[in-house]
């Protein structure tokens, strides 16, 4: 029965702590001056050396950012945040910025083995421990971009990748290799004043990845990125801008951990996606930031605006989200369908344990005819935990035969938890049919009790519900990371029992 | 004769737009509101002015409000409404055979049933201490601080432990000849076991534009069941806003349905709280909305007991260029485990120019529920037309039919005869009517 004994090892591993990515790395690093103002957005656009359009965009961000507030409408709590008193860059010190790998700091190299992201180019994504310490045999190589504080650390498989014509990089390499792709689509989907926490990553992001992948062509391997937040008092601003042209096909991995530390730190970020005629763009996240303590103490405020545009028609976008970690989750990954026939697709799982607060969903734009999606969407509360569905299925007058099918589960462990579901449904076209679907419940005695006769213990029975539960999400992770996400679902809810 | 025959108005004079128009109007007409006597109501009234005061009529930037523009309301001036009108008024069929009347807000006798179990509150208000505004809130509701300061008369219906009130009929009617605006305030309390089947139809005569904003507050104890049929037939330039208030102690029911038919803007809200263990309540309701119509129902259920059941249908048909609102909330505490929540909204969209707005809302904080909610919109089902048109049915029939079908669903959960009678026949030959 190994993955019981796996499943116990696991927990067991986790006695008081849960979170095992928690440890900091001691590095040299560079900071920008604490605060927020002009002078910090210049700084940090002179500091990747980005031509003048691109801190004349960010100034604009800056000067939109004033102007706004900070949204109120979600179901979270928490205290002001002061957004003068934080790092807005932090970046290991470096010489020239490595060119291949043997050039990045040995201690980088560690700290990522030691999340089981190896930036060796013939591991695999070590989603399952020990897996890349194995040769990967039959399994397809993932090619990464390690992302460390606020810069790009390193990037594996580039060459492999280049053969076919595909560009991945970091946000800032393109915009010194491709500006005219990073100037055509930056902001196009999600502008400087989309929102306060867009406004502000657009005015001080200081790296994240980009994706190109051109007429025509299949990815030949997944592509990831690896956030990894580790010096004390800074933000994560990263913006990550992948663009799959006609008939392209991609699948793109999102990672991330922070250290444990009593401090709410500041995940901003932006993703913006564009499919064009025939494109298929997969993105998975299975976020792990860290949720705090027991208590409720420390934690990521993981406030981010993901949005993709089905630009071409036929296009298709598909969004799978594992959220486990982070205090609090404000994110709603979005399809804008405008392509006639596009798909949008939205499966996520959110967990919040202990003092986690979520608050997130997707938004649907139906714009062009016949155009479909689809939302799954399962919350989990355990402990004090507040978990909130909020979406937006929007049927434009001239998106005829529009087609929506939504559904909502919600599940609660313990009776200090709260499980909300807030759908939106507007449609202004006849034709369109528009199904919304949404229970809560908690976990059956009855299947309990038939877990518990069979031998496993309560915990054990637990995480197999609540893995049963959520296995319509699952299925729709790539195979390495479904597994990481089962073993994650069930280390969440640790303690959440008995 | 009124009741309220001592109001006199001042000729046919419009307030100014907006809600300063309103409070002007609650200023000159302050010293003369029945109750002014007793004390708790002059300052009930005051506090409630000063809360309106303060919200001003709610946006569309207030979430509550996203999709109902009070523009038709706030952008018009609105007049008193005469003293009293005497002479033969057209009034609708009687729903039921005991009836009560009120003409623009004021209790007409000469129309009303002595039999029937219904005091008018304005020459009762002595007994409504401690029933007023019990359980309406006015901190964050301007449209029921409006009506608490404004109201003039209602209905005032005070059941005993275990009396039957029968079957009565509430008809407001509003005469739409000027554009007046009314504040009718409706109070009933059942005692433990007491049962009453009200039948509340807010009905307009003429073409005009006017205000209606009632306000009604049950207080439903234990063992107690009332069904409440709402019918809004209101005239073709009549703006609705009503907000009713239930709280259901144990064992207790609130049996409610709303249609929506008339109105050229009409929205609902309903707040209910089941405070007792298993206190019922059901909200259903449908909306036909025609050509320039806007249609609003909002629902606020909280489960503040354990072993409560809820039960919420509503459907809406929407023809022409109308538009339907859905909001629904239901939220759990967490004191009430084995809740059994069921909300669905469907909406059936008849026009290109139609469109629906639906936001169903769970909010749960107990972990032993269960809730579930479901909303669908789509069009008529042409197969399910060229089945019926194949087998010799006119097209408007054939729709008829199965617009019809689509709200039985919703009209069937309604348990007293005479109140379903009274619904299924403002639903009858709707689509008729439209197309």
């Amino acid at each position: 029965m190994p993955a019981v004994t796996e499943t116990i090892d696991a927990v067991q591993s986790v006695t008081h702590s849960t979170y095992k990515y928690g440890f900091e790395t001691e590095i040299d690093m560079d900071f920008a001056p604490k605060g927020l103002n002009e002078d910090i957005v210049r700084f940090i656009s002179a500091k990747k050396g980005e031509p003048a359009w691109l801190l004349e965009w960010r100034l604009k961000a800056f000067a939109l950012w004033k102007t706004m507030a900070e949204p109120r409408w979600a179901a979270v709590k928490f205290p002001p945040i002061d957004y003068q008193d934080a790092y807005y860059y932090a970046a290991p010190k470096k010489k020239d910025g490595p060119k291949s790998l043997d050039e990045v700091d040995p201690e980088l190299l560690r700290t990522y083995e030691k999340l089981g992201i190896p930036l060796k180019e013939q591991a695999i994504l070590a989603g399952v421990e020990g897996a890349g310490e194995s040769p990967a045999e039959g399994r397809m190589p993932v090619a990464v971009d390690a992302v460390f504080d606020s810069v790009s650390v390193a990037t594996t498989f580039k060459d492999r990748l280049e053969k076919e014509g595909i560009i991945f990089c970091s946000i800032s390499e393109a915009v010194r290799n491709h500006p005219e792709l990073v100037r055509q689509y930056l902001g196009s989907v999600v502008p400087q004043g989309d929102n306060f926490y867009a406004a502000l990553n657009s005015a001080v992001f200081t790296d994240g990845s980009f994706v190109y992948i051109p007429k025509g062509v299949r990815c030949p391997m997944e592509l990831s990125t690896y956030f990894r937040i580790n010096a004390k008092s800074t933000g994560q601003f990263e913006r990550t801008l992948i663009i799959a042209d006609t008939g392209a096909h991609v699948s793109y991995l999102e990672g991330c951990t922070a250290p444990m530390r009593d401090e709410n730190q500041l995940h901003a970020a932006v993703v913006e996606l564009v499919a064009l005629d025939d494109a298929t763009i997969k993105y998975s996240t299975v976020q792990n930031w860290y949720p705090g303590d027991e208590n409720g103490k420390g934690g990521i405020y993981n406030f981010v605006t993901k949005r993709g545009a089905c630009r071409g028609a036929r296009s298709k976008i598909s969004w799978t989200q594992v959220e486990t970690g982070s205090a609090i989750t404000w994110k709603y990954p979005s399809c804008i369908l405008q392509g006639d026939d596009s798909v949008g697709e939205f499966y996520s799982v959110a967990i919040t344990n202990n003092w986690q607060q979520a608050d997130t969903g997707t938004k649907m734009f139906h714009i062009g005819r016949n155009t479909r999606s689809t939302i799954i969407s399962k919350g989990i509360s355990a402990g004090q935990g507040q978990n909130t569905y909020r979406g937006l299925v929007k049927i434009s007058p001239k998106a005829s035969n529009a087609r929506n099918f939504t559904q909502c589960d919600s599940l609660l462990i313990g009776d200090k938890c709260g499980a909300h579901t807030v759908p939106y449904i507007e449609n202004r076209c006849m034709t369109a049919k528009v199904e919304h679907e949404a229970t809560t419940s908690r976990i059956a005695e009855d299947q309990l009790f038939y877990c518990r006769q069979r031998g496993l213990s309560e915990e054990d029975a637990v995480g197999l519900i609540v893995n049963g539960f959520c296995r319509e999400v699952l299925k729709e992770l790539p195979m390495e990371f479904a597994v990481e996400a089962q073993k994650l679902l069930q280390i969440s809810l640790e303690g959440s029992v008995g | 004769m009124s009741a309220t025959g001592d109001i006199v108005t001042a000729g046919n004079a419009l307030t100014e737009p907006g809600a300063a128009g309103f409070l002007q109007r609650y200023e000159g007409l302050r010293a003369r509101f029945p109750g002014q006597r007793l004390p708790w109501l002059a300052a009930r009234r005051e506090a409630a002015a000063e809360a309106f005061r303060a919200q001003g009529f709610p946006t569309r930037r207030v979430e509550a409000w996203k999709y109902t523009d009070l523009a038709p309301l706030t952008q018009a001036g609105f007049g008193e409404a005469l003293t009293s009108v005497d002479g033969a008024l057209p009034l609708p069929r009687a729903a039921a055979p005991r009836r009560v009347v009120f003409v623009d807000g004021r209790f007409r006798a000469d129309l009303s049933d002595p039999e029937a179990p219904v005091r008018n509150l304005a020459d009762h208000l002595g007994a409504a201490e401690g029933l007023l505004g019990s359980l309406a809130r006015t901190e964050d509701l301007p449209l029921v601080a409006l009506n608490t300061a404004m109201f003039e008369d209602g209905a005032l219906i005070d059941l005993a432990a275990g009396e039957d009130g029968g079957v009565v009929e509430l008809l407001h009617v509003t005469l739409a000849d000027r554009p007046v605006a009314v504040h009718p305030r409706h109070l009933v309390r059942l005692g433990a076991g007491a049962k009453l089947v009200l039948i509340e139809r807010n009905w307009g005569h003429g073409e005009g534009r006017y205000l209606n904003s009632p306000v009604l507050e049950f207080e439903v104890a234990a063992e107690a069941h009332v069904t409440h049929a709402r019918l809004q037939q209101e005239g073709k330039g009549g703006i609705h806003l009503s907000t009713v208030f239930a709280r259901v102690a144990e064992g207790g029911t609130y049996d409610s349905f709303l249609l929506h038919a008339g109105a050229k803007l009409a929205r609902s809200e309903a707040h209910v709280t089941l405070a007792g263990p298993k206190a019922a309540a059901h909200l259903n309701g449908a909306q036909l909305l025609g050509d320039g119509q806007h249609g609003d129902c909002t629902t606020f259920l909280e489960h503040s007991a354990p072993d409560c059941p809820s039960r919420q249908t509503v459907k809406t048909v929407l023809a022409g260029k109308s538009r339907g609102v859905f909001q629904g909330k239901i939220l759990v505490d967490q004191i009430a485990q084995r809740t059994d929540g069921y909300q669905m909204n469907q909406a059936l969209l008849l026009s290109d120019q139609a469109e629906i707005d639906s936001k169903p809302q769970l909010e749960i904080y107990a972990d032993d529920v269960k809730c579930s909610h479901g909303a669908t919109v789509g069009e008529l089902d042409e197969n399910q037309v060229f089945y019926m048109r194949s087998r010799g049915i006119p097209e408007a029939t054939a729709r008829s039919l199965l617009i019809e079908a689509f709200l039985q669903e919703a009209v069937e959960g309604v348990t007293d005869e005479t109140a379903r009678a009274a619904l299924a026949e403002a639903v009858a030959g709707w689509w008729e009517k439209v197309a």
